[in-house]
């Protein structure tokens, strides 16, 4: 016997399914779903241009002041650790 | 360090070990291999520019000073975020003293993930904004987001860890990182969609 899944069903193995990590026969009940309900098609065709638009994000360049307070203060702990000369 | 050496890029278990013995440059490489994504999730985490450096900061020095307890088997980058995480937590805890911020906190309305608007989108949002009114538009949305749902967020969707890598990283279960994350995705989507959405194209909508 199958049973057929609801949207509340769905929805809660939305992200297993947009991660490709459910099972072979729980994916195919998901697409038969996804394809039989509009509601769902929407929220899983919005739900995974979320994460590709957030993937698609490079990270910005450090401001460059930041940048080298940061090397600064890594010079400065290296050379306590190397037993160099303290400032 | 030979010409043949610095022609292929080292991995990080590599530079670690050299780091480990001493050696500044490989330090110094793992630092600009990171120090970008480290300080994104920093300023997402704390939603503060101040804050986040401080994070960057405290998570290198924190690594460089604890590279000797690193362990071989688990992701360098991991290991950093890990620090980083931690940092930025202390951040929001120092903020709102009188509050616990907590990657334990419950997640709140229940266990049901709220879905209200269903519409699809107009066009590619990458085309129709220009990168720095979409970066403001994302950074909105996941700054609204719960402590608890945008690390996790951050850390699969944004750093692309895996979910036994985010786990790792936040001390949660497997099963408390995949709900947090959908809650999180579900969350972004709605945020997203009132302003993607193709206006007067609500024809989907229901109760």
């Amino acid at each position: 016997m199958t049973f057929l899944l609801t949207c509340k069903d769905f929805l809660h193995e939305l992200s297993d399914y947009l991660d490709g990590t459910c099972d072979p026969e729980l994916r195919s009940k998901l697409e038969k779903h996804i394809n039989e309900c509009p509601n769902c098609w929407v929220i899983c065709d919005t739900s995974n241009k979320t994460i590709q638009v957030y993937r698609g994000m490079d990270p910005q360049p450090i401001p460059q002041e930041i940048h080298d307070r940061l090397m600064g203060a890594i010079q400065k702990k290296m050379a306590g650790k190397c037993g160099g000369s303290s400032a | 360090m030979d010409a043949a050496e610095t022609s292929l890029p080292m991995d990080d278990v590599a530079l670690v070990e050299r780091a480990r013995q001493g050696d500044a440059a490989s330090f110094s490489e793992l630092v600009s291999r990171y120090d970008r994504k480290i300080y994104r999730l920093a300023r997402h985490i704390t939603n503060s520019d101040e804050d986040a450096e401080d994070v960057l900061q405290e998570a290198f020095l924190k690594a460089y000073e604890h590279l000797d307890g690193f362990q071989g088997n688990a992701k360098f980058y991991t290991w950093l975020v890990r620090i980083a995480v931690n940092e930025s937590l202390m951040k929001l805890r120092k903020r709102k003293s009188d509050r616990t911020v907590s990657l334990d906190e419950p997640a709140e309305n229940g266990d049901e993930p709220m879905v209200r608007e269903i519409a699809v989108w107009d066009g590619n949002p990458e085309q129709q904004y220009s990168s720095d009114e979409l970066r403001a538009i994302l950074d909105k949305a996941i700054a609204n987001l719960k402590p608890a749902f945008r690390t996790v967020f951050l850390l699969r969707d944004v750093e692309e860890l895996s979910t036994e890598e985010t786990a790792a990283a936040l001390d949660l279960s497997v099963p408390a990182v995949k709900s947090r994350l959908l809650r999180a995705r579900l969350e972004l989507r709605e945020r997203l969609t009132r302003i993607f959405k193709k206006k007067g194209d609500d024809v989907f909508a229901y109760l």
